[in-house]
């Protein structure tokens, strides 16, 4: 049972990454985004992640997701690009050539240290995950949780100094 | 035979590498954005394949900041993104090499 979601999750991962990739039309990359992110969730549930896959689905699919479209909307970039056109030759080969070198380096890197990794089966933890996860973030990470509302403010009011409109001469005539 | 914290690594890194194929390839910035979401995703991925191998839920808390940090990152981002678009319209990152906005 476990094998199989891990099998439907992880296509549902990488059909998505490839659409991101792959699609001409900036809204089927956001949708592909989506089941990416979803087939995150999924994983994160089947590892026992509950509070995190909430969190992806609301932050990430939800959110994240939707001011991508709301910017492409915004900004009328929806048509298609036309990716037949390269403009360095090389980039392409390349590109993939230094991508597939990364994964392989890090599946490498993962394989000869998988002895080390620690057990598998891991016995179910007394609290809940959500209740850990408090715990934890409340008591060692307080000081990095209050800065990152920091950190959120910070680009709240950025966005905001960024997108405004400045009245100048040019744009009154 | 149940998936062990190796298979979830080895996806983690097999998206992280498509997400930086993405990255090169593609020139309109609002795809290369989604791209490093991938690699965020693939980076939280192996934190929380992690956080359960070794039983600590250190790796969990650290997934949360980085989701933070990436919600601060797109916001940002994409005010950047508009502020450029609406000067130059169609303009990809090509176009984009030099800072007069």
């Amino acid at each position: 049972m476990e094998l199989f979601v891990f099998i439907c999750a992880t296509a549902m991962v990488l059909v998505g990454a490839i659409a991101v990739i792959v699609s001409p039309n900036p809204v089927h990359a956001a949708l592909g985004l989506v089941l990416t992110l979803f087939g995150i969730a999924v994983h994160f549930v089947a590892m026992e992640a509950h509070f995190l896959a909430a969190v992806q689905v609301i932050v990430y699919a939800g959110a994240v997701v939707v001011l991508f479209l709301f910017v492409i909307m915004l900004l009328g970039v929806d048509r298609s690009e036309d990716l037949s056109i390269e403009p360095m030759p090389i980039q392409r080969p390349l590109a993939v050539v230094v991508g597939g070198g990364l994964s392989a380096l890090v599946i490498a890197a993962v394989l000869r240290v998988r002895d080390t990794l620690g057990s598998d089966e891991v016995a179910a933890a007394g609290d809940t995950n959500i209740r850990a996860l408090a715990r934890n973030l409340y008591s060692d990470h307080v000081l990095a949780f209050e800065l990152t509302s920091v950190l959120l403010i910070v680009a709240v009011v950025g966005t905001v100094v960024l997108t405004r409109r400045v009245r100048t001469s040019e744009d009154a005539s | 035979m149940n998936p062990t914290t190796t298979w979830y690594l080895v996806l983690a890194a097999v998206l992280f590498g498509l997400g930086a194929i993405g990255l090169m390839v593609r020139r309109n910035p609002l795809v290369m954005f989604m791209c490093i979401e991938l690699m965020l995703n693939a980076v939280n991925l192996s934190f929380v394949a992690f956080a359960r191998s070794f039983a600590d839920i250190d790796g969990q808390t650290a997934v949360f900041f980085v989701m933070v940090v990436a919600a601060a990152e797109v916001v940002v981002g994409l005010g950047i993104i508009i502020s450029i678009m609406r000067r130059r319209p169609q303009a990809t990152v090509d176009d984009l090499a030099e800072l007069k906005g």
